[in-house]
């Protein structure tokens, strides 16, 4: 490649840090790309970002991988320390954006004479300034929905009157959206301008024209240096402009447009781009269309690579970031060649052969106070895509693809009626618009009540139409044509059976006698104008097979598919290393996976991608199409740990634990069966099939029990339950009529410590990488609680307990690969809570504190290597104190308690590093964003069992300095001990009352261990209020005692930064490559893996075996 | 009812027939463009062709008054992936499927199109044979081997308006005059030309130079049009006037005749660039376009005289996309600087031509 700016020889790259709704793995997805297009570039590549669950921050990666606050302080040390030349914040999300602008106003930049590639300060300023970014747009002649800012109701109304209602309004500087919405009445608008204006801490909305039903577009621009622009993308959201483009269903291309709507856009697009002043890389453009007039007005504009760049590029497969990456060097479009087809430049736009559909997924269900709306604020945590040659098939395989139950599109059987659920656009309003076909509404009729375009209306019904007309045969009658037809139209073997009434299974064996088969398609940026050589491909019912698979040793890994609350990116983070891994063992690695968000789904990151659904159907698909020498299960979270057993039925060679040691494990009554014979204490439990059976069994094992149902989509719905009454408000609400699946019940164990242990095993033995202790007591779910590596507070004889059992796990399950284990000790016994014989949620976390790659380390003992051809250390001492901390979407849920329990709510995580606990922990919350105070007045609230241990907690606070404030009962007894308090009133005792004094600013932090129901009002209060605040909100009394160690730890020090490259002791890598994994001695020439290929696909007779032979 | 496509090697893709034609032969060339279907169709350059959509959905937002390069539609017939039955957008006046059967085109969907893409790029655009009559293949692939091939067709006598359209007199425009001469010109290039307020005056192909002087030009367009420009070497004598005496523009086909005038080699391409997403470098500016093209010829760059520098090149496979002419004022472009369908990025092609002719400036940066 040609010239570029010779002058830049380090670059710093800002991460994004926690997965927060809005901001999610996309940004790992972005980051990584950068992080690896800048070092092979020959850069040094320092990078900044405090989520350890990410890829970016493996330390084969960067150079120097700074896993630190996000924020200006820490920052500005690592700048200090490493003099980089330059800095990419435009990989990062609008966290690095911010934080450029922030440490900019430092004069940081400056400084340390540091350039900002990609985007100037004052682009990125222009672009988040609604009003600047209004004025700029104008002069380039671009029309914007109308409107102004308003500082009082009446200023409003008079604004109002130029454009008239529908009305959107939004409040400025407040986080997440709050106090926005839109009004359609004149009533409606002066209740939402006023709640607006009390929201706003700076007393001021936008109001602005509604755009309500109008369509909506994004366009994916690049832009280089001489200023050469090309479109990657045009996206077209199903759902109307009102919906939020992240909770949209999205398609690319661009369906409805014509040549000169769309060429129109295009220029704007580039009048944008230009105007706003970003000099090179991707940015992210949104329009609204009215439907009718096709006026065109610019919504908003990214100077950034964003959720939609990540879509843009696996729909595409021109990889946005990267491409970014080096235009910020300097390089031209022209001068990088296309990753796909290689012989052709990246300065073209790809064309695409087929149709990608992203669809969200939200998890409701776990924040009830919110009603499930979809609206203009974001509140999905995932999504999927799907890639088809039709939007019909596309579709369908979308909602498979999402893992919530759905086969296609299954009939919607919510009660409530359908005219509401087609007004009030919810999650499931794929399906309630196919039932209302199925109902006989005209498209028009639905096209008018949802907004939706009438022609992913028409669409819909042509799969509804065909779907009578499925259901009207029976299996024999649907042989040859109509199944053909309908494989073509996306329908799932599930979805035929179920509308047939026969099997799955059935379907599969009728499709394998008729030879009926997907073929795979690669995605190659140019429609197949081009030769592709990067074997990206999809599944789909045509005539042509382009997949071509290699004769290389092969194992296939699969991966998480769409992100949801407890199952995150930390799945994602070890299956790309286990990619990396085959890679440098010299296997090849195939990755399948769904979701367009990742890492694992770039095409770079295995040798072969196949991006599609991860159901049997589809996965048995691709195994018979590569038929892999393995398939490794156990990194894609419980995904495709479900699938263990079917694959194992249907013969595929699956690596690792075996599928009834998985059910061993993950069967709760024969789980307690092994831990009984293994003398493993288990907190009692049962399972009850009825009421009275839950009620009987319950008075057994004793109140409170922890209850679950046996099964439940999309959410664990646990909860802990005190006593008698509770239970059965409980079986009258969350347990379904018909009551088909029974309920657990577990004795809790009230106030014990819960203990996370991470083990590699490989059959026979079993070797701890790291034991956890939680801040939290058990009952606060694993995922939700902080913990802490080394686990300090904990006694040497339980310790001594918690290896022997976990080894006794490990050996009874014959457990292969990685297996988590959680324990609670209680009165110095450890009880064992579950074990999960897959990769945890912790295991990014852990390899980050140890310095070894847990997942690499893994995926050796999957190919049938020894633990001690690993040449392990006895047992990991974290060199550091680490500690990881979860992030919440609260604020994103109006009313949502932020209480904590045993079902997971966190969406996220942030890692502290420090010498010790306190400075580690201070660290974690800095990152997290919870500020915890240095002085000021802290208010304290306890329950009845938190009393006793107050005053320690009190008394620590007064040493430091804090004034402490609490209502009456708890300010008598901390006085009887001899501590100082202020009385505050409860809400119902008059004012000002403790809420009033939170929103007043007057309190630095909140402790408050939830009271049980008869407060719960207060104290939901005081929790909303000081979420709104933004101050600390500790609702456990270990978690305030962590908080005291790191206020004193704040105090004392200054908190230096350092990264895992120094901590660890890991020498830099080779670029991208990591042909030196630590602990890599010699590897078993006799695997056994190898000699374990079993005749693949049961029924498949000659191809395979031959192809056996001549593969391995 | 069901259909298939025959092609001259023997292959054979099925599908469903669009239209009410049963039987039909032409070249088969695919086009990787995503929006602008309507405008392709009505395209005289594709005058005896059978357009393969690579882009599946095909008829969504219908047909529209007024974006037809020409009135009627010239493709020999289309194959698609998917066609929308209901059109969806407020201003669609017909559905594709009846303006399909209303022209008589042939026209073939639920066709895996990929599958005859990737087939095209292997083996080179290649004459096929449409027909309903599916049980006969061995027939189909017989008459699609007699179908006339592009060298021996004189496509561009087909498509030129017979008579001179002229608004020269009548327009008000200020701007240069221009004479185009039609081998088949997209609507959208006089509609540039006139938006630039030049009187302009469309002469039919085999204009003779008494025509074309009568008409006193400022300026020459020579327009795109369909087929191997070999078949029309009668035409070389007038061109090379037109390009001798006055300031010429000269746009796909007309580009492929400029250079045969000056004395160049044709080469016929693979199987052609047809699509909105080429990108072009301007050798001079070192500037890349993305740009529309509809091209299977190319001018030889090495043949072309030493007066003549190539100005902008193909970077997907090298091949010329553009020349001037250092002695003469010549412009000459193989792909589209009108778009329609495509970017709008080259329309300052336009401006340039037209400034030149105003200013009487020589060869700028285009
Ligand atoms: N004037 C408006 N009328 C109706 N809906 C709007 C309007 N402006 C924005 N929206 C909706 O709100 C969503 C979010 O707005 P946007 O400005 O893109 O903010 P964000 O920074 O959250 O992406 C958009 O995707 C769109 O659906
Ligand atoms: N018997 C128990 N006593 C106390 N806490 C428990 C008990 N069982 C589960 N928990 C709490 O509930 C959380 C979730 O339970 P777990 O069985 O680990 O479910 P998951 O599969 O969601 O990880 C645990 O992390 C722990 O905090
Ligand atoms: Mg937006
Ligand atoms: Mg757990």
């Amino acid at each position: 490649m040609a010239p570029r700016r010779e002058e830049i020889r380090s670059v710093l790259v800002l991460g994004s840090g926690p997965i927060v709704i809005g901001q999610a793995c996309e940004f790992d997805y972005s980051g990584t790309q950068a992080v690896k297009a800048l070092r092979q570039d020959g850069c040094r590549v320092i990078l900044v970002n405090s989520n350890p669950a990410t890829i970016m921050t493996d330390p084969t990666l960067a150079d120097a991988t700074y896993v630190e606050p996000l924020d200006p302080d820490f920052v500005e040390q690592v700048i200090a320390r490493e003099r980089p030349d330059a800095c990419l914040p435009t990989v990062g999300g609008q966290t690095a954006i911010n934080l450029a602008l922030a440490l900019h106003d430092r004069g940081v930049w400056q400084h340390h004479g540091v350039r900002l590639l990609g985007a100037s300060e004052s682009a990125l300023r222009l672009a988040e300034d609604r009003l600047a970014f209004q004025q700029a747009m104008r002069a380039a002649g671009c029309d914007l929905p109308r409107g102004a800012l308003c500082r009082s109701v009446e200023e409003a109304e008079r604004a109002l009157a130029e454009f008239g209602l529908p009305a959107v309004i939004r409040p400025s500087f407040t986080l997440g959206g709050t106090g926005s919405g839109t009004a359609g009445s004149m009533e409606e608008f002066r209740r939402v301008v006023a709640g607006g204006l009390r929201a706003s801490p700076v007393h001021e909305v936008l109001v602005e024209e509604g755009l309500i039903g109008w369509k909506e577009y994004e366009l994916e621009v690049m832009r280089d240096c001489a200023d050469q622009a090309v479109v990657i993308c045009a996206i077209e959201n199903l759902d109307p402009m009102g919906i939020h483009t992240g909770d949209s269903i999205t398609v690319a291309p661009a369906m409805t447009l014509t040549d000169r709507e769309y060429q129109e856009m295009r220029d704007e697009a580039f009048r944008v781009i230009r105007a706003v002043g970003v000099e090179t890389g991707g940015s992210n453009i949104q329009f609204a269309v009215h439907p009718a007039t096709r006026r065109r007005v610019v919504i908003e504009m990214n100077p950034r690579v964003s959720r939609s760049s990540a879509l843009a590029s696996k729909a595409t497969g021109f990889p946005i970031a990267k491409i970014a990456a080096l235009l910020a060097l300097g390089y031209r479009l022209d001068e990088i060649p296309n990753d796909i087809t290689k012989k052709t430049p990246a300065s073209f736009e790809p064309t695409l052969d087929y149709v990608a559909v992203k669809i969200p997924r939200w998890n409701f269900e776990k924040f009830p106070e919110t009603r499930p709306v979809l609206s203009t604020e974001m509140r999905s945590v995932g999504e999927a895509m799907a890639i088809g040659r039709t939007f019909r098939e596309a579709v369908q395989k979308g909602l498979r693809s999402l893992e919530v139950g759905l086969s296609g599109f299954d009939p919607w059987e919510r009660r409530g009626d359908l005219d509401s659920a087609l007004a009030e656009p919810g999650p499931e309003r794929l399906l309630v618009v196919a039932e209302a076909l199925r109902r006989g509404l005209s498209v028009e009729t639905i096209a008018h009540r949802t907004s939706i375009e009438p022609w992913f209306i028409h669409q819909i019904r042509m799969i509804v139409d065909l779907e009578s007309q499925i259901a009207a045969r029976t299996l024999p009658e649907m042989q040859g044509e109509l199944l053909l037809h309908a494989k073509r139209e996306g329908f799932s073997d599930a979805r035929i059976a179920a509308l047939i009434g026969a099997t799955e299974e059935e379907v599969r064996r009728t499709r394998g006698v008729l030879g009926l088969h997907p073929v795979f398609h690669r995605i190659d940026t140019c429609a197949g104008e081009f030769e592709s050589s990067t074997p990206y491909l999809y599944s789909t019912y045509e005539t042509h097979d382009e997949a071509a698979p290699t004769s290389r040793r092969r194992v296939l890994i699969l991966g998480g598919g769409p992100i949801r609350i407890g199952q995150g990116i930390e799945f994602d983070a070890c299956a790309c290393e286990a990619a990396m891994a085959l890679r440098s063992e010299g296997i090849e690695s195939i990755l399948m996976n769904c979701n367009p968000e990742t890492v694992s789904t770039d095409y770079d990151t295995s040798d072969r991608l196949y991006f599609d659904p991860l159901t049997l159907e589809d996965v048995l698909e691709v195994v018979r199409r590569e038929l892999p020498d393995g398939v490794i299960l156990q990194f894609g979270g419980q995904t495709p740990l479900k699938l263990a057993r079917p694959l194992e039925d249907a013969g595929v060679p699956v690596l690792g634990t075996s599928a009834d040691s998985i059910d061993l494990a993950e069967d709760r009554l024969r789980f307690g069966e092994l831990a009984r014979s293994l003398e493993i204490p288990i907190p009692d439990h049962g399972v009850a099939a009825t009421p009275e059976e839950a009620v009987g069994l319950a008075q057994r094992i004793g109140f409170p029990v922890i209850v679950r149902p046996s099964y439940v989509l999309g959410g664990q719905r646990m909860i802990c339950i005190h006593d008698e009454s509770a239970l059965q408000d409980y079986i009258r609400q969350s347990w379904p009529e018909g009551r088909e699946h029974p309920l657990f019940l577990d004795r809790f164990l009230e106030g014990a410590t819960e203990v996370d242990v991470d083990a590699l095993c490989d059959g026979a033995s079993v070797w701890i990488a790291g034991i956890q202790e939680h801040v939290e007591a058990a009952g606060i779910h694993s995922g939700d609680s902080t913990s802490a590596l080394p686990a300090g507070g904990i006694p040497e004889g339980a310790l001594r307990q918690i290896r022997e059992y976990t080894l006794r796990i490990g050996t009874a399950l014959r457990a292969v690969g990685i297996l988590n284990i959680q324990f609670a000790l209680k009165d110095e016994r450890a009880y064992i809570l579950e074990a999960n014989p897959r990769a945890s949620r912790t295991i990014p976390f852990v390899s980050k504190a140890i310095g070894l790659p847990l997942a690499r380390l893994a995926t050796r003992l999957l190919l049938g290597d020894r633990l001690e051809d690993l040449g392990l250390p006895a047992e990991p001492r974290p060199p550091r104190s680490f500690i990881k901390m979860p992030v919440f979407p609260f604020r994103r849920f109006p009313g949502a308690d932020s209480v904590l329990g045993p079902e997971m709510r966190s969406t996220g995580e942030v890692m502290g590093i420090g010498p010790g606990f306190g400075a580690a922990f201070a660290k974690a919350c800095l990152a997290a964003g919870i500020h915890l105070p240095l002085e000021g007045c802290v208010f304290l609230s306890v329950n009845n069992e938190d009393k006793p241990r107050l005053s320690e907690v009190a008394a620590s606070l007064r040493a430091l300095g804090f004034r402490l404030l609490a209502t009456r009962g708890t300010a008598e007894r901390l006085r009887e001990s001899g501590i100082a308090c202020e009385v505050v009133f409860k809400v119902n005792e008059g004012s000002p009352h403790i809420v009033d004094r939170i929103r007043a600013g007057e309190v630095a932090m909140v402790i408050n261990t939830p009271l049980g129901r008869a407060s719960f009002f207060d104290e939901r209060a005081i929790r909303a209020g000081a979420l709104e605040r933004g101050i600390a909100c500790i609702t456990t009394l270990e978690g305030a005692r962590a908080a005291i160690d790191g206020i004193r730890a704040i105090r004392g020090t200054i908190l230096a930064v350092e990264p895992l490259q120094e901590i660890h002791g890991i020498g830099p890598s080779a670029a991208g490559e990591d042909e030196n994994p630590p602990g890599k001695k010699g590897r078993r020439a006799d695997r056994p893996w190898m000699g374990r290929i079993r005749p693949l696909m049961r029924g498949e007779t000659s191809r395979s075996s031959t192809r056996h032979q001549g593969g391995t | 009812m069901q259909a298939l496509l025959a092609l001259e090697d023997g292959r054979i893709f099925h599908g469903r027939s669009i239209g009410d034609h049963s039987e039909a032969g032409a070249e088969v060339v695919f086009s990787t463009a995503m929006t602008g279907y309507q405008e392709v169709l009505t395209d005289p350059s594709y005058h005896g062709q059978f357009v393969v959509f690579t882009s599946p959905h095909i008829g969504n937002y219908g047909i529209h008054l007024g974006h037809g390069e020409s009135d009627r539609p010239w493709a020999a017939g289309v194959i698609l992936r998917d066609l929308a039955e209901i059109p969806s957008h407020p201003d669609s006046v017909e559905s594709l499927r009846g303006f399909i059967r209303r022209h008589g085109l042939c026209g073939m969907t639920n066709v895996d199109t990929r599958a005859l893409t990737l087939h095209l790029r292997e083996h080179g655009a290649m004459r096929g044979f449409f027909t309903t009559q599916i049980e006969d293949r061995e027939a189909a692939v017989a008459m699609a081997r007699q179908v006339p091939s592009m060298a021996e067709r004189n496509l561009v006598s087909e498509v030129t308006s017979g008579r001179p359209r002229s608004g020269m007199p009548s327009s008000n425009g200020r701007g240069p005059r221009i004479v185009l001469l039609d081998f088949g010109a997209k609507s959208s290039i006089e509609k540039e030309l006139r938006r630039r307020g030049c009187p302009l005056a469309s002469l039919p192909a085999g204009a003779s130079v008494e025509e074309i002087e009568s008409l006193r030009p400022d300026g020459i367009v020579l327009s795109n049009g369909p087929g191997d420009p070999e078949t029309l070497l009668p035409l070389l004598d007038t061109i090379r006037h037109c390009i001798d005496r006055h300031p010429t523009l000269a746009i796909c086909l007309g580009h492929q005749l400029a250079g045969l005038a000056l004395g160049a080699r044709i080469v016929k391409l693979r199987f052609g660039h047809h699509g909105s997403n080429h990108p072009v470098k301007d050798l001079r500016t070192g500037i890349v376009r993305v740009t529309a093209q509809n091209h299977n010829y190319a001018v030889d760059g090495d043949s072309l005289p030493a007066e003549a520098a190539v100005t902008h090149t193909s970077l997907n496979d090298g091949t010329v996309e553009g020349f001037v002419h250092g002695g003469r004022r010549l412009w000459s472009y193989q792909f589209h600087p009108e778009g329609a369908p495509g970017p709008h990025e080259a329309l300052a092609i336009f401006d340039d031509f037209v400034l030149a002719l105003a200013g009487g400036a020589g060869i700028g940066p285009a």
